[in-house]
């Protein structure tokens, strides 16, 4: 019976690498393919959430007992707490210092531009 | 107070597991750092409600969860899109409204929007946040307000 | 799996690499670096396990905190200096017009 168990966690565990290496790969290929810096980090999001959270849990599937796990959750809540705060400090200088996103073709005519004149003047 | 005792519980425990080792003179070294982190932490006047939000941490769990769930349904449209190519893309850059109290409250409402793949919070004045998303429906999503809505729940 | 999972870590670091060495603005190049830092938090971990050394994942905690202090480092570097323009580099200066044809240039390259 723990046989099986343990059988059914490398399973799960092997399933779980498999789509944080899957999720990591997309993130590499739209940081490549996608066509401006915001867009980018979007691609880059990725990578930095769903994937390493996939990968790292598949890893305290592997050993999940002692300290490894409390480490490896630690390093998940780290990655999830700082790499917001590195995009949005990413993000802001690229906006002040005068880099501007691409917009869609049809956005900008109706809602855009009110709404920059409205956040220059807040 | 109060936060000294949280922060110096938060910093013993982190020792603990990080060491790994029980020995008399271990235990010390750690106490010792652990004092001297509490005297440097005072010194820069850090020791507050906002570095320590103990007050979120019954609610936090449940806004934990709801963001989860966000998350992979993001994570998923954003990776649909990758491979699909740049025609599913419709970017665009956006200001909301939010309406948090605190700055405490304004601050997990602007990273759960950067932590979400698609949206991404670009600048922060007053209450309003510019958000680059990368689809007009994460735009739409966020000015329905649901994530306003519970963050303000949790900092209330 | 392990194995697959870190070769695939590594054409990701290999790809973003890429970015940073093609990267058309200075902020691309920090955005291609961090991603790079995460990526190599990844990687330490997963040898970590592959080598049967779960002492790797210490590095990789410290390595966290470090791209992190190194990335802010930067943004404030670039902040104060704008060290971009005088090294010659298509920063945003060079993309941006007016501030009337702001949104315009984002179509023209759309295209």
């Amino acid at each position: 019976m723990i046989f099986d168990l343990d059988i059914i966690r490398e399973l799960i565990s092997a399933l779980f690498l498999f789509m944080g290496s899957f999720l990591c790969i997309s993130g590499g290929v739209g940081i490549l393919r996608f066509p401006d810096f915001y867009t980018r980090m979007h691609a880059v999001g990725v990578t930095d959430t769903l994937a390493a959270a996939m990968i790292l849990i598949g890893l305290m599937l592997q050993n999940p007992d002692g300290l490894v796990v409390i480490k490896l959750s630690l390093i998940l809540l780290m990655t999830l707490f700082i790499n917001p705060t590195a995009s949005h400090a990413l993000a802001k200088a690229a906006f002040h210092n005068g880099l501007m996103p691409l917009i869609e073709k049809n956005k900008k005519n109706n809602s855009l531009p009110d709404k920059k004149q409205e956040s220059e003047k807040g | 107070m109060r936060h000294t005792l949280t922060l110096f519980v938060t910093l013993t425990v982190f020792w603990l597991l990080n060491s790994g080792h029980n020995t008399v003179l271990m235990t010390l070294l750690g106490l010792v750092s652990i004092i001297f982190v509490l005297y440097v932490a005072h010194k820069m006047d850090v020791v507050d409600h906002e570095s320590q939000p103990v007050h979120l941490s019954l609610k936090f769990p449940g806004y934990f969860l709801w963001l989860l769930k966000e998350l992979v349904l993001a994570n998923i449209s954003v990776v649909k899109s990758i491979w699909l190519g740049n025609s599913t893309i419709s970017p665009c850059l956006m200001t909301i409204k939010s309406s948090q109290k605190t700055d405490l409250g304004i601050v997990i409402y602007a990273n759960s929007i950067t932590i979400t793949p698609g949206t991404v919070s670009v600048d922060l004045i007053g209450d309003r946040i510019t958000v680059h998303s990368l689809f007009k429906e994460n735009i739409e999503f966020l000015k329905a307000g649901e994530m306003d809505r519970r963050v303000t729940e949790l900092e209330s | 799996m392990l194995i697959a999972a870190t070769l695939a870590v590594l054409v990701v670091m290999l790809l973003a690499i890429i970015r940073t060495v093609i990267g058309p603005t200075l902020y691309d190049r920090i955005l291609a670096v961090n991603m790079f830092g995460t990526k190599t938090i990844l990687l330490l971990s997963l040898l970590g396990f592959v080598m049967g050394r779960p002492e790797f994942l210490d590095i990789a905690i410290v390595y966290a905190l470090i791209n992190f202090i190194s990335v802010i480092a930067v943004l404030r570097y670039s902040d104060s200096f704008e060290f971009g323009s005088k090294t010659g580099e298509k920063t945003a200066e060079n993309r941006i017009p007016q501030s009337g044809e702001r949104l315009e240039l984002g179509n023209k390259e759309a295209e």
